[in-house]
């Protein structure tokens, strides 16, 4: 098949809502969503908390996380299917190759952006704050909400960023999802996939989808800085 | 027994503060009893804006006391003594969420509505914080101070950045907050503004409190060759 043909079928795909196709891109936005969505409800106040606390051994964990940025999606995927492998500590859960797997593979590798971006985000915040919080008897944990509600325009473009990485890794959810057809089939996977087999229209189509959710997700990140540079100053 | 009414009078007692074991302030000692504006003058780094932190308490003395009327300058729960600092702190968000946001978390007893009529802030109250003008930001920031029903109201260097109409303003709040009974105790580098405003003068020199006098006092006959020198324009060291 040549390219023409491949693209042609790929935009047929994606514009005649092909069944099979839309089930791919909806778990994939699922899967990411949710993971970020649990990355960000351990990381914003795990962030905010770092940046505004004080204890010994602080900077060797700021170090950890930020090492943490840089985890390959595969050491990811390997530690959750360690944990959640039969005879994993987890393992009694019985969530290896499900869709709930893919969460906590994909929220791993988005976790670290998440703190390491509200830190740094908060941190800035906190040391400007400082003085007038502690003057109201705002100090110390107390002001996390106040600098989340603050840094909201730069921690919308971090978890903005933690959605791009995550909804284009492959390694981690092939390794704890299994690729399951119909089940755990993802958009990137899934191309990993088809193009091996050489059924090109399909993974062109998800290839487009797949860049155009990064490009929305740009416009989205600028969007965030340019509304918080007008309305918060 | 009958609770008491005021936070006042204010007893700073040998104060000091050292940083790297180096002396910055200090041991000082006065008073500050109810009423009127008092102006902490003196050259660079005498410890000025030092000794307003430490009677406001953010940081922490070396040595000494700030003995407040009531523990730490508290009545019914809340803090009665606020600051305004040289460089306002606008939080990232409206002219009126900045005051939402001090009157939600110290419990205030004033209304938003009120300060931002009072400072002259109603038609800029959607406004970005940030994005007001210096004098706009320094109102805000009274505003703010003022919704805390503040009996101490610490300033520093309050209109050092400001143009002459932005100073004439808050020049008119602070005479206006002090006819109200409100206590100010401000630093300064502007000795007409200490000459305008302020009853009594405290005077510091290297971290030591070399005089505390009446202003017209201070300002007319000092006591102190320091202070002398200062008020002829010598450079002091």
């Amino acid at each position: 098949m040549d390219v023409t043909t491949a693209f042609s079928e790929a935009l047929g795909l994606i514009f005649g809502a092909d069944p099979k196709f839309l089930q791919i891109v909806g778990l994939s936005l699922r899967v990411t969503l949710t993971a970020v969505l649990l990355a960000a409800m351990i990381g914003l106040p795990l962030g905010a908390w770092l940046a505004v606390s004080r204890f010994p051994g602080r900077n060797l964990v700021i170090i950890f996380i930020n090492g943490m940025m840089g985890l390959p999606p595969v050491v990811a995927g390997l530690m959750v299917f360690l944990l959640l492998s039969r005879s994993g500590p987890l393992g009694a859960w019985g969530l290896l190759f499900t869709p709930a797997a893919m969460v906590i593979a994909q929220a791993l590798l988005v976790l670290p952006i998440v703190i390491a971006l509200t830190r740094g985000t908060t941190e800035e915040l906190w040391l400007e704050y400082r003085e007038h919080l502690t003057s109201l008897g705002v100090s110390g944990l107390r002001a996390v909400p106040t600098l989340l509600w603050d840094g909201r325009f730069a921690l919308a473009t971090g978890l903005l960023a933690g959605f791009g990485r995550a909804s284009a890794e492959v390694g981690a959810v092939l390794i704890v999802g299994g690729n399951i057809a119909n089940y755990t089939r993802t958009m990137t996977t899934t191309i990993a996939l088809e193009t091996s087999k050489g059924d090109l229209p399909l993974a062109l189509g998800l290839g487009i989808v797949l860049m155009g959710l990064t490009f929305l997700i740009n416009g989205l990140a600028f969007g965030a800085s340019r509304i918080g540079a007008r309305f918060a100053g | 027994m009958r609770a008491p009414a005021s936070i006042l009078p204010l007893r700073v007692e040998n104060l000091a503060f050292e940083a790297e074991g180096k002396s910055l302030l200090g041991p000082l000692s006065f008073e500050l009893p109810r009423g009127g504006i008092t102006a902490i003058i003196g050259p660079n780094g005498a410890g000025k804006s030092l000794l307003l932190r430490l009677c406001h308490g953010l940081i922490a003395p070396a040595s000494g006391r700030v003995n407040w009327a009531v523990e730490e300058g508290m009545l019914a729960g809340r803090k009665r003594h606020a600051m305004v600092f040289q460089r306002p702190v606008m939080l990232r968000r409206s002219a009126r969420a900045n005051l939402q946001h001090a009157a939600s978390v110290t419990h205030a007893g004033r209304r938003v509505e009120d300060a931002l009529e009072r400072f002259g802030l109603a038609s800029l109250a959607e406004r970005p914080a940030r994005l007001l003008s210096g004098g706009e930001q320094q109102r805000l920031a009274l505003a703010r101070a003022w919704l805390l029903e503040p009996e101490v109201l610490f300033l520093d260097e309050p209109t050092s950045q400001l143009d002459p109409g932005a100073t004439r303003q808050i020049e008119a709040s602070l005479e206006r907050l002090a006819a109200e009974g409100v206590t100010l105790l401000m630093t300064t580098h502007d000795l007409g503004q200490a000459r305008r405003l302020a009853r009594r003068v405290l005077f510091l020199n290297r971290g030591a409190l070399v005089e505390d006098a009446e202003a017209s006092a201070f300002f007319t006959a000092p006591r102190s060759e320091k202070a002398r020198s200062f008020l002829a324009g010598d450079l002091l060291w």
